[in-house]
């Protein structure tokens, strides 16, 4: 893959030495295929946030955040004044699975924790990102 | 004439039960109307969600939101003359669930009234909550005030019957808010001719308080802060000068007057709910009197949580919204706006930047 693409990028400079514009383009494809296993991932966060984690005490995340609302992924990394330090998505999640839900925080980089991650972004898709922000 | 009740006069009231701390009520004036003898006071709770996990294990947070309640009502001064309870007792409609919620709340000293809430309905169609609380639509009088109780969390037949293999599936899905296979709520055709006729007794000035789970307008579909039926049930309370509407489920303060009805909201005891604007993805209706209550803290357990109380002032509601960590809020009704309007934060110059949401 990583071989093709260098081929067809210098393709495209030659050609636009010669006046001619290509982009470097992605297939339609790959571009299906990559936005498939991105959706994939999405959903299983989709389930993990609605009663998928297999908590004992059987609280889910979107029984506080329905629609993931107010996770404003968008502002992380922040600030997050009550652990006192900088903290990324993935610890306020880490924060809430121990807490209200009563369960073993999940490693940075575990599957669950970038499926939730998706997930939480997907449903803020389009909004400005605004890291630091309270 | 003011009546003050300060901390100190609750604690007087206090069994011991609450250190002085956790008291949430700093200062509480309670107006009553000149040479009157009517006026009266109840409180409102709503939302516990009680949620069993298994043998004699329940959620502790939400236990303690209604147990924290259930006390501090007890201490108001001067007593409610009854507690109505906004629906929603249980998390999945489980008898464990409903009687846990009841037995915390016959601690109460009051007489209380219930609301059917989705989570009390959904696994049974509301069976075991009736074998304990009786019927879920009624009327009754008080002092003056015409009081109606309506189920409004019913729905299409077609999603309620046929549609799932076992009941307590059904309640899954309808417990979820933001359930995309979820149906809107409605009060329905047999509660609509019942309250039509409930309401020929009543002469038109006669003030009207009625109780609904689920807001009796439409704001947001997606989450049932929505009844299907709203503009029908607003149709039939239209001839009456004097209407408020309070409802729960929605988890959140809200207020809104459209035409001679007066809508208010009530907080959940369990956990609060963030207003529908901040999904992004799509457009909701929140209305535009309601000033937004603070975002919650999830670090402070009971934060943005709460119970209300509800002076009934010459036919319209004053409602105070007691939050163990905000400051609490009044939102009472205005004659001269002819609406609800928060005490401190109605004017724009007025609300604080604390009160923005994403
Ligand atoms: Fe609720
Ligand atoms: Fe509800």
């Amino acid at each position: 893959m990583r071989m093709n693409k260098g081929i067809i990028h210098i393709s495209a400079c030659l050609m636009l030495a010669t006046g001619n514009v290509v982009a470097d383009e992605f297939t339609q494809a790959d571009l299906d295929r990559w936005q498939n296993e991105y959706m994939t991932v999405m959903d299983k966060g989709e389930r993990l946030f609605h009663g998928g984690l297999g908590n004992q005490n059987t609280v889910s995340c979107d029984q506080c955040h329905p629609n993931a609302t107010n996770t404003h992924p968008e502002t992380y990394p922040k600030f997050q004044q009550q652990l006192g330090k900088v903290a990324v998505l993935g610890e306020m999640i880490n924060w809430c699975i121990m807490n209200p839900l009563q369960s073993k925080a999940l490693a940075l980089d575990s599957d669950e924790m970038i499926a939730l991650q998706a997930y939480i972004h997907y449903e803020r898709r389009n909004v400005k990102l605004a890291p630091g922000k309270h | 004439m003011n009546k003050r009740i300060d901390r100190r006069s609750f604690l007087k009231r206090s069994s011991g039960l609450l250190a002085a701390a956790s008291l949430p009520l700093s200062l509480i004036e309670i107006a009553f109307g000149k040479g009157s003898t009517d006026n009266f006071t109840f409180a409102y709770l709503s939302d516990s969600h009680i949620t069993h996990i298994k043998g004699n294990k329940f959620v502790h947070n939400w236990d303690r939101g209604l147990i924290r309640a259930v006390a501090e009502a007890n201490l108001m001064d001067p007593k409610p003359d009854f507690v109505f309870y906004g629906g929603d007792i249980a998390q999945l409609g489980k008898p464990e669930e409903i009687d846990h919620g009841l037995e915390i709340l016959s601690g109460l000293t009051p007489n209380v009234h219930y609301v059917m809430g989705e989570h009390d309905y959904y696994v049974d169609l509301g069976e075991y909550w009736k074998k304990r609380l009786g019927p879920d639509y009624y009327g009754f009088d008080h002092k003056g005030v015409h009081f109606i109780v309506l189920n409004s969390i019913l729905t299409y037949e077609a999603w309620m019957h046929g549609k799932w293999d076992s009941g307590m599936q059904r309640m899954l899905q309808m417990a979820r808010l933001d359930n995309p296979q979820g149906s809107p709520f409605m009060v329905g055709d047999r509660q609509r001719e019942w309250l039509k006729k409930d309401l020929e007794k009543v002469s038109r000035e006669t003030p009207i308080v009625v109780f609904s789970h689920s807001p009796l307008q439409k704001i947001y579909k997606g989450w049932n802060f929505w009844t299907e039926d709203a503009e029908q049930i607003q149709a039939l309370l239209k001839p009456f000068s004097k209407v408020t509407v309070i409802y729960g489920h929605v988890h959140q303060i809200q207020y809104n007057q459209i035409g001679n009805i007066s809508f208010n909201s009530a907080m959940a005891t369990a956990w609060p709910w963030p207003y529908p604007s901040t999904y992004k993805q799509t457009d909701s209706l929140l209305p535009k009197l309601t000033v937004e209550m603070n975002r919650a803290d999830p670090f402070f357990e009971r934060d943005a949580t709460g119970w209300q109380f509800i002076n009934i002032h010459s036919g319209n509601v004053e409602l105070h919204y007691l939050l163990p960590n905000n400051r609490n809020r009044i939102v009472a009704f205005d004659a001269e706006a002819g609406a609800p309007v928060d005490a401190k934060h109605q004017k724009m110059a007025k609300r604080t930047a604390a009160q923005t949401h994403y």
